[in-house]
């Protein structure tokens, strides 16, 4: 599914709220890593296309970030039914992300 | 699997990538086996101030973009995987990444060295949650915050100063008497009035429930312990070659890959530039002349070797 852009506003709606899980990359404009992950992130979204929704979260930008606890980026969450089932921190390959999405995906 | 490259670089750190600019220039197909993360350590930097040509210093992360489009231009490949096996045992040279096998005539190990954590109860559950090794990656979310920062070489004076843009208060803690940093970034940081040193002294355990809350430290000289309340706790106590997916490449006695003649590693055809054989200086700039030189290495053992 195509990239979203996350804020505190639309995260209850997009995110919690998703029937499908979502993939959320927290980042920043600062955070060299986050512009390695990025890319990744982008094609991880193509690929899983209507299995898993996929969107950004600017950490500078928005609050919600605090609320679970990121205090590094990148973070890669993956949300099932408004609960976090995974948390991958700091920059890795795009196949060790996908080894861990799909480990939650159960596929 | 049909394509046999002249040249596989493992690694696009400085050392790596000026290999590639090398290698390309002199017209062998060059591949680089960038890693997940590429660019190696300067990725996690700020402004890089010693790399010459730059009188206004550098970011390290557009200095990598830039080494990397300059590889490009060239014509170097790139596959942006982690290898997974290093095979030196057949006449071409077979490298994993990712799902695919390659083969190269000759190889360029510039695997780099990554950070070396403490190693100490409480510290690997709590890496991204206070436990931290890049400053310039998660200063930010320690606004207000106390912080530790152990080391006392010039990249843990980078980091303390990096803190200090954001933290209430940064305490560099030192497990002997004297900074092993540069008199510059020393200076910097003892006049930066928000730093604190704390030397002859150890971290023992870092504690706390979900993240950081405190860390247990030892007084070397007198072996006492007592406990600190801080938010975060960055580690710059060095770097580890990191040698670990190779079998049959000789290492030294400190674990960094042995080099013989001409930048070659015991292996003929497998040579080596950078950080993970150099002990010693461990800078940008000469991780890059070793890169070039590799290259310069490799490209004359190619020309030797019978077609």
């Amino acid at each position: 599914m195509a990239d979203l852009t996350l804020t505190d506003q639309n995260f209850q709606a997009e995110v919690l709220d998703s029937k499908t899980p979502v993939l959320v990359d927290f980042w920043a404009e600062w955070c060299a890593p986050c512009r390695i992950v990025s890319p990744i992130v982008e094609e991880l979204g193509k690929e899983y296309g209507d299995k898993l929704k996929v969107g950004k979260l600017n950490v500078d930008e928005n609050q919600i970030s605090n609320k679970y606890g990121i205090m590094s980026i990148p973070s890669l969450l993956v949300f099932k039914n408004g609960q976090v089932v995974k948390t991958m921190i700091g920059a890795q390959s795009k196949d060790s992300f996908k080894k861990e999405i799909d480990q939650v995906l159960g596929n | 699997m049909d394509k046999v490259y002249d040249v596989i670089i493992l690694g696009s750190g400085p050392a790596g990538l000026t290999a590639a600019i090398y290698t390309t220039r002199a017209d062998l197909k060059t591949l680089v086996v960038a890693g997940g993360k590429w660019g190696g350590q300067l990725q996690l930097t700020t402004l890089v101030e010693n790399f010459p040509g730059f009188p206004e210093g550098i970011q390290g992360p557009d200095l990598m973009q830039n080494m990397r489009k300059q590889a490009e231009k060239f014509g170097t490949d790139f596959v942006d995987e982690d290898f997974t096996e290093a095979d030196f045992s057949s006449k071409h040279f077979k490298i994993t990444a990712g799902s695919k096998t390659y083969q190269g005539k000759s190889v360029i190990i510039a695997t780099g060295a990554d950070t070396k954590w403490l190693g100490v109860p409480g510290e690997a559950e709590k890496i991204g949650r206070g436990v931290s090794s890049c400053a310039p990656c998660d200063a930010a979310f320690f606004r207000d915050k106390k912080v530790i920062v152990v080391g006392g070489g010039d990249s843990a004076m980078e980091e303390a100063l990096v803190l200090t843009k954001f933290a209430s208060s940064v305490t560099v803690v030192h497990r002997s008497e004297a900074l092993r940093a540069s008199e510059i970034m020393q200076k910097r940081a003892k006049e930066n009035p928000k730093i604190k040193f704390i030397f002859n002294t150890q971290v023992v355990e870092v504690l706390g429930e979900a993240k950081v809350e405190r860390v247990k430290l030892k007084n070397n000289k007198t072996g006492e312990t007592s406990e600190m309340p801080v938010d975060g706790v960055f580690v710059a106590i060095g770097h580890m070659p990191n040698t670990k997916a190779f079998r049959d490449i000789d290492l030294d006695e400190k674990g960094f890959v042995k080099v013989h003649e001409h930048y070659l590693t015991n292996k003929d055809g497998v040579f080596v530039a950078g950080d993970v054989h150099d002990s010693e200086y461990k800078q940008a700039i000469t991780a890059a002349g070793f890169g070039c030189a590799a290259a310069l290495e490799a490209e004359k053992w190619l020309d030797e070797q019978p077609s």
